[in-house]
């Protein structure tokens, strides 16, 4: 069907068309412009608040909520640092996430090498002790973040007894193939920074005289290192 | 030229009321209720906060959408049974036909607005729920012209409402995107950033502010003020301005 012709509408109805479009023009860049403001992070609600918002599909709601928990510090307009978040507040949210998808590894690692990187000890600290909790819950899976936890407690934080104690729940509870040599025998090379080189050495034998150790090339190099303890 | 505007606006009205529109409306009242009485049970605190908020934001999309659909549907069938031929066959102008439904339709989104506004009495202070209801009414305004328009443009019911949702959508989240646009994260060197700007502020300037109108925060902290509602008021009136001239120009143009 053919339009009528322009000549068919009235001029009042073009005068009021665009009478219309200038005044929403004026209106527009008469008004202030938007201004960004600084949102604070909600308390995480409950788990069950959040299946029911899930319906019935928790991970894309875990995945979603990760991703604005880690966008938190680039709100529209304006760039936060994340050590003005509130810690005990980013931690609820990470359990939560969590609880919604306990395979995800996601918010284990923005616990451990984002958030646990902000440059004020005792937010690391809470972080990596958050860490060290979901940790026990499922070791085999999740025992990377504690490491990279010891690791930042041994060099960030200069704190040897905390990186001791990450290093060793992963010895004792991280015991699947699936875990490197490496992850198991951290703890003795901390205790020898520490200076604890009997306890050192009681570990490393204990770990040789296990059979755990298969591999001739790892079995020789932790033999040195037995060697190289007992003759400090 | 105004005799017929009262007719047309008197059987748009007893449509809604023939269409029982007003029970689905009751039934989402209804729903709201208990889901605002299971809130309060998850709730561990600020329950009354929480109520108002997620029942504002909901109810405020709800009278969105349920007026858009009553619009839409209901212009597409009377253009499909030439209702609004028989009626334009008559010595009516048709700026008269269109205000009639103008103010039919503005009658709906009206009492859709004090039914909802009223809903949330029970968990907000009566000023700040009447301030509420008024900005749901303009906001309704805009949507009513905006659909009117998308009808006279396609003509269908599966565009109309995309465009109208679209538009909605955009028109409430176009200020975030003015901020991310013009961020401290976004270089402003570069000429494709510039582009975007720019393409941005042309939008956001045709398009009204809908974050300013019924904001949840006026429930939930009680922050709402009366003068906060004159500018939504000038900006209905102008945007309405602007519409109803889109939507006269269409229909005069339309070869009915």
């Amino acid at each position: 069907m053919r339009e009528r012709p322009l000549s068919t509408v009235p001029w009042p109805v073009l005068w009021l068309l665009m009478l219309g479009f200038c005044l929403q023009i004026a209106w527009h860049f008469s008004q202030p412009k938007p201004q960004a403001r600084a949102e604070d992070l909600l308390p995480p609600p409950t788990i069950a608040a959040l299946h029911l918002v899930s319906l019935g599909d928790p991970i894309p709601l875990a995945r979603a909520l990760m991703l604005n928990l880690q966008a938190f510090d680039t709100q529209p307009g304006i760039g936060l640092s994340y050590r003005q978040l509130d810690f005990a507040k980013v931690e609820g949210w990470l359990e939560r996430i969590l609880e919604l998808d306990p395979r995800g590894q996601y918010p284990l690692m923005v616990a451990s090498k984002v958030f646990g990187s902000v440059n004020e000890p005792s937010r690391q600290r809470r972080m990596f002790e958050f860490v060290y909790h979901q940790f026990l819950l499922d070791p085999d899976n999740r025992w990377p973040w504690l490491a990279h936890a010891a690791v930042m407690a041994k060099h960030r934080l200069h704190d040897l007894p905390l990186a001791r104690k990450y290093a060793r729940a992963i010895r004792e509870h991280a015991t699947g193939d699936n875990v490197p040599s490496w992850a198991k025998q951290m703890e003795i090379f901390i205790l020898e920074d520490m200076n604890e080189l009997e306890s050192a050495k009681i570990l490393l034998g204990g770990l040789l005289k296990s059979g755990k150790i298969t591999d001739p090339g790892e079995m020789y190099f932790l033999m040195e290192e037995l060697k190289r303890l007992e003759r400090r | 030229m105004t005799a017929p505007i009262f007719p047309i606006a008197y059987y748009t009205l007893l449509e809604a009321v023939r269409n029982r529109m007003i029970w689905l409306v009751l039934v989402v009242v209804a729903a709201s209720l208990g889901l605002g009485q299971f809130l309060h049970e998850i709730a561990i605190t600020e329950n009354a906060q929480i109520q108002s908020a997620l029942l504002g934001a909901m109810l405020r999309f709800l009278a969105v959408f349920i007026l858009a659909v009553f619009i839409i549907t209901s212009m597409v069938r009377e253009l499909n049974d030439k209702g609004s031929e028989l009626i334009l066959s008559l010595p009516i102008p048709r700026a008269s036909y269109l205000a009639g439904k103008v103010l039919g339709f503005s009658g709906c989104a009206l009492a859709l607005a004090g039914i909802f506004a009223a809903t949330l009495l029970i968990y907000a202070p009566p000023s700040q729920v009447a301030l509420w209801g008024l900005s749901l009414f303009l906001e309704l305004w805009i949507i009513e012209a905006f659909c009117l328009l998308c009808v006279f443009t396609f003509s269908q019911v599966v565009p109309a409402l995309s465009a109208t949702l679209a538009f909605y959508l955009l028109a409430r989240s176009i200020a975030a995107f003015q901020l991310i646009a013009h961020g401290p994260l976004t270089p402003d060197e570069s000429w494709s950033q510039q582009a975007i700007n720019t393409i941005i502020t042309a939008i956001a300037a045709v398009l009204p502010r809908l974050d300013t109108f019924t904001q949840t925060e006026w429930l939930a902290y009680h922050t709402g003020s009366w003068a906060a509602l004159l500018p939504v008021a000038t900006q209905s009136l102008i945007y309405v301005m602007l519409l109803g001239g889109a939507a006269l120009f269409d229909l005069y143009r339309k070869n009915l």
